[in-house]
């Protein structure tokens, strides 16, 4: 019998598993944002299955809101990559140093 | 899927990187299916595959960015990125199974009824209790709409476009200038 462990077990690796994404990958902005997207899926995942076991729709609609919101920052970010592109023929982070701060 | 995951954080191409996070997608709206949420499986399906994901693909491949200069220094961190991912994994696996929710999850779901639709019953929670919150996010997409254009679109110095309105305006007084002069005598 499949439970709320075992979603939860496999939300949270996959949350893990785009964490160590974001620490390895730190050169290449677009799998930052590929990781992120990884775990916004792995939270998603988490509200549908407490969701399932409460027997209250309230978090599939908050899924529905979550994925509405990244859906909508997905395009930001990749419109805002294309233009940093455009200025500085480059998306690696650590050249990202115009703000000096 | 953790396989497809694990091809994201991993791989050197990031077009591959991309295909496997589809894959993933797809694994997840599986187990969204089996938690009998079918209505959010099939929306991310639609949208983050055919979407979100063609949208990542196109940037990867406009950007055209150098994969081997990206890559160098990829092992520096790999100790780090491992022992805290071997850290956050012991935490949630202790939160969730030996302190959990104890004699309460071990009846697995409650059943949902006979005859029970899924998107009948977010559509009618959505649009009576949750409706600003729609609408909210209805503005929040039209602002992404609005930003990406903006941020996109370039106006090249140079360029000959036609003026229409301009071209509508015109009036044949603008254009033609009669001259009045006296005829040349024959000589």
């Amino acid at each position: 019998m499949i439970g709320l462990e075992h979603y939860l077990t496999v939300a949270a690796m996959l949350f893990v598993l785009s964490i160590v994404g974001i620490i390895i990958n730190r050169k290449n902005l677009i799998l930052l944002l590929m990781c992120i997207e990884l775990m916004l899926l792995a939270v998603n995942t988490n509200f549908i299955a407490f969701s399932r076991f409460l027997g209250d729709e309230t978090g599939q609609v908050f899924v529905f809101f979550i994925l509405t919101v990244a859906a909508a920052e997905a395009a930001i970010g990749l419109a805002i990559l294309v233009v940093l592109f455009r200025n500085r023929r480059s998306i690696a982070v650590q050249e990202l140093n115009t703000l000096k701060g | 899927m953790f396989g497809a995951a694990l091809g994201v954080i991993l791989s050197r191409n990031p077009v591959h990187s991309v295909m496997f996070l589809v894959f993933t997608f797809f694994n997840a709206a599986i187990l969204w299916l089996l938690a009998e949420a079918e209505f959010l499986a099939i929306v991310l399906v639609l949208v983050y595959v055919g979407a979100v994901m063609v949208l990542f693909l196109f940037v990867v491949m406009m950007l055209d960015v150098n994969i081997e200069a990206a890559k160098r220094g990829l092992t520096r961190y790999a100790p780090l990125g491992i022992g805290l991912a071997l850290v956050m994994a012991v935490q949630l696996i202790n939160v969730i199974w030996l302190r959990g929710l104890g004699e309460q999850s071990a009846t697995g779901f409650v059943d949902t009824p006979e005859g029970y639709s899924n998107t009948k019953a977010l559509g009618s929670v959505l649009y009576t209790e949750h409706v600003y919150a729609f609408e909210i996010a209805a503005v929040i997409l039209l602002l992404a709409i609005i930003a990406a254009i903006t941020l996109t679109m370039r106006k090249r110095p140079g360029l000959k476009v036609q003026n229409i309105a301009k071209q509508v305006a015109v009036r044949a007084k603008d254009r033609v200038r009669v001259v009045k002069m006296d005829a040349e005598k024959k000589q």
